[in-house]
């Protein structure tokens, strides 16, 4: 950057992103939402996927769980800035390769076509605890469970067997074994 | 115990029993049940300004000289969006602001009523936190809370936002539980282990630094008394930040003056060339790192802030304390008597060659500017208005732009909470209003907004306010007709265009002081301005001093954008090698 016009300097350094999963315990009050993904957007940061869902009726308490990608610096800054958070209880970090941890998504897909072809799609998802929701002469809706690239494939080789919607959640997180993130 | 009290009754409650004294307001239709309180708490009293945004600012004021969070009442809509500048500035700053505002009765939430915006949505970026109080019951705890959040950690804004049915709404009035601080709520996340790791950094190092920032200040007194022991103990020098300015005293010899775009040569050279950088209080914002990749290439660094997430944001540190500044300086001074208590002796040879180099950089003088006997030079302006006000304790504002860099390099602060400036925002029209508060909260002080005439438009109208209250406030205004700072930039960066820098058609600044019933006093040439100087001091009202300085001047040194610390323009003639002549010569 040799003449640079600008009142600020450039980076031109590239860093590997990682995946990160970011679990974050909230209460469960009016904006905490807004609150958390307003940080993410106010700062640049990427949500791939999100969860949200009151876990602790009691002690109202939500527990988010956000997909993310960036450099070590970005993943530790998400951390630190979400932990400033008034509502914000506890921040668990999770990269996407760690074994200790289980990753879920679910997929709804609706088919629409012959017995045949619904028939196939069925049995295209049986890797994946696949449960029939709903079944008609013309069509069915099924459930999986999986990864998120496992749905995305599924997504992609449904369409021949004649898959018309697909609904999906952002991914869930937990850890294996009898320890709980504290 | 059985009293009912009203919402707008509870607001007042919580306030005594936060110990406010002032408050900077505007009525309007969603706060009147509040307003209309006013009057049955005596002890609280309300400064009206002119603007919210003034409101803003003079709290900022009022908090960053007196370590008192700063209160602010307005109403909704309108009212609370024209404070969101402020409650930004205060966020940039880490000052503590309650922002109180009203909102459209709770069952028109949502309908797009007469005056009604999405308050907490809006403010929500720019506060720490804030709240929408949909229950009477809620009240009490809410502002307490507000408070709380506003003053503990690293300070910041808060907005509660009460509508006006809960404002009528009666309920019971319980005092706050005197919470033990500490309790599970400490921010200090380090232990005797990084103390000894910084004491063993410290006794290794011959080439250090200290730089410090606003945390210092925010951290208190006690943590610029400690900064200056530790100092004075280790015989390292000292670079501030422009928020840091005053929590060690600007004239000793161990202070390198403020570092950064607009720093000193010898600071700005210093913090490349050091082998251990000491940051206490300051967070690398871009402004002092320049060029981050070649940011002080050799240093181990130590990062001591009470906010985790300033931690490796910017630079990445080897040496981490989370803490608040005082009570890790203290900590490092009971260290460092009880292990190295012959340390500065032991350390001054090993850092003499450090400070030969200094004084070699120091020798450049690089805030010396070519003096003239027919324009008022602006850097000549503040060095009289320094030398005039130095004996008096005096309290500095200022705008943004050249005038706010030139107070900062030749105003010198020997104590903490005398300089109030806006530095990470960067709010033009910060300086008059935050004069207002500042004066508010010292009202026996001189309080002096170093302005530039383009800034100080921005919120003019407060100085109705001044007078209304009889708050003494001297405006120096360092008056060159141009947006100094984006001409000098235009003129360095794209080629001597000066779009729109020019303001045309300014106003007479001592016909408009007349205008608000203060005083006006103009001052056109080197020769007449200490007179007209020592006139505004003289002066028991708020003055508009109209200083009409050279009109093309620019503030050097300056480190370029995308260039390192080491790479700093010095002057205007810096290229051809041409000497600028010192201080004073101007009148010699």
């Amino acid at each position: 950057m040799p003449n640079s016009k600008s009142a600020y300097s450039f980076s031109n350094k590239k860093e590997k992103f990682d995946t990160h999963i970011i679990v974050v315990w909230v209460d469960n009050e009016a904006g905490v939402l807004a609150r958390v993904v307003g940080l993410f957007s106010g700062r640049g940061y990427n949500i791939e996927s999100l969860a949200v869902a009151q876990v602790d009726e009691k002690l109202k308490i939500s527990r988010i769980t956000i997909v993310t990608t960036g450099t070590p610096q970005v993943v530790n800054q998400i951390k630190l800035q979400l932990r400033k958070l008034v509502p914000v209880h506890k921040v668990a970090d999770f990269k996407r390769e760690d074994k200790a941890v289980i990753f879920k998504e679910m997929a709804l897909f609706k088919i629409v076509g012959p017995n045949n072809k619904l028939e196939s799609a069925l049995k295209a998802c049986k890797k994946y605890n696949p449960i029939l929701l709903d079944k008609t002469k013309k069509s069915n809706v099924i459930q999986i469970t999986a990864l998120r690239r496992e749905i995305d494939k599924m997504s992609k080789d449904l369409k021949k067997f004649g898959l018309v919607s697909v609904s999906r959640t952002g991914a869930v997180a937990m850890t294996r074994g009898a320890e709980i993130f504290k | 115990m059985s009293k009912l009290y009203s919402g707008a009754e509870i607001v007042f409650k919580c306030m005594e029993d936060q110990n406010v004294d002032h408050i900077f307001g505007y009525p309007g239709g969603a706060v009147l049940p509040i307003y209309d309180e006013l009057q049955n708490f005596k002890s609280i009293k309300h400064v009206l300004v002119r603007h919210e945004q003034g409101a803003g600012h003079a709290a900022e004021g009022y908090a960053r000289s007196s370590g008192k969070p700063g209160v602010i009442l307005v109403t909704s809509g309108p009212g609370a969006t024209n404070v969101v500048t402020a409650l930004t500035d205060a966020y940039m700053d880490s000052i503590p602001l309650v922002c109180i505002s009203g909102q459209v009765p709770t069952h028109l939430i949502g309908t797009d009523a007469f005056q009604e915006c999405d308050t907490t949505g809006i403010t929500r970026p720019c506060t720490k936190h804030n709240w929408l109080v949909k229950d009477i019951n809620d009240l009490a705890r809410t502002i307490h809370k507000a408070f709380e959040v506003a003053t503990t950690g690293r300070p910041g804004p808060v907005l509660v936002d009460i509508p006006k049915d809960i404002q009528f709404q009666k309920t019971k009035y319980k005092k706050p539980k005197k919470e033990n601080k500490l309790n599970g709520k400490s921010h200090n996340h380090f232990n005797q282990n990084n103390i000894d790791q910084l004491i063993d950094l410290m006794s290794k190092s011959s080439k250090p630094i200290f730089y410090t920032g606003g945390g210092v200040i925010n951290s208190g007194p006690k943590a610029s008394e400690l900064l200056r022991e530790l100092v004075y103990a280790t015989g390292f020098p000292i670079t501030s930040t422009l928020q840091g300015l005053g929590s060690f005293p600007g004239d000793d010899n161990q202070f390198l003056g403020m570092l950064g775009m607009h720093g000193t040569y010898e600071a700005n050279n210093a913090m490349h060339d050091c082998d251990l950088m000491i940051n206490i209080g300051a967070r690398f914002d871009d402004r002092i790192t320049g060029k981050i990749d070649e940011f002080s290439p050799k240093s181990k660094k130590v990062h001591i802030d009470i906010d985790p997430s300033s931690i490796n944001k910017n630079v990445k540190v080897d040496l981490a304390i989370v803490g608040d500044v005082k009570t890790v300086l203290s900590s490092t001074l009971k260290s460092l008597k009880q292990k190295k208590s012959k340390f500065l002796k032991s350390n001054k040879q090993k850092t003499s060659k450090w400070w030969e180099k200094i004084q070699k950089w120091r020798s450049i003088r690089s805030l010396d500017y070519i003096g003239s006997e027919e324009t008022i030079k602006p850097q000549y302006a503040i060095e009289r208005l320094y030398e005039l006000t130095k004996d008096k304790d005096s309290y500095i504002t200022t705008e943004v732009g050249q005038h706010q860099m030139w107070a900062a390099q030749h105003y010198k602060f020997n104590k903490p909470n005398r300089w109030m400036t806006s530095g990470g925002l960067g709010t033009m029209g910060y300086g008059l209003p935050a004069a207002v508060g500042v004066q508010v909260a010292h009202p026996k002080k001189l309080v002096i907004d170093i302005a530039g005439e383009a800034s100080v438009l921005m919120t003019i109208q407060e100085m109705s306010t001044a007078v209304q209250y009889n708050l003494p406030i001297k405006i120096f205004i360092l008056n060159n007709q141009y947006m100094g700072m984006v001409r000098q930039w235009q003129e360095l960066l794209h080629d001597k265009n000066y779009s729109e820098s020019y303001t045309a058609a300014l106003p007479d600044f001592v016909k408009l002081a007349e205008a608000y019933n203060c005083v006006g006093i103009r001052a056109k040439t080197p020769e007449e301005l200490d007179d007209k100087i020592i006139e505004m001091l003289n002066t028991d009202r708020p003055v508009i001093f109209d200083c009409m300085v050279d009109k093309v001047e620019n503030c050097f040194p300056m480190i370029p954008s995308g260039k390192p610390h080491n790479q700093m323009i010095l002057g205007p003639k810096d290229q051809e090698n041409k000497k600028i002549t010192g201080k004073g010569k101007s009148l010699v």
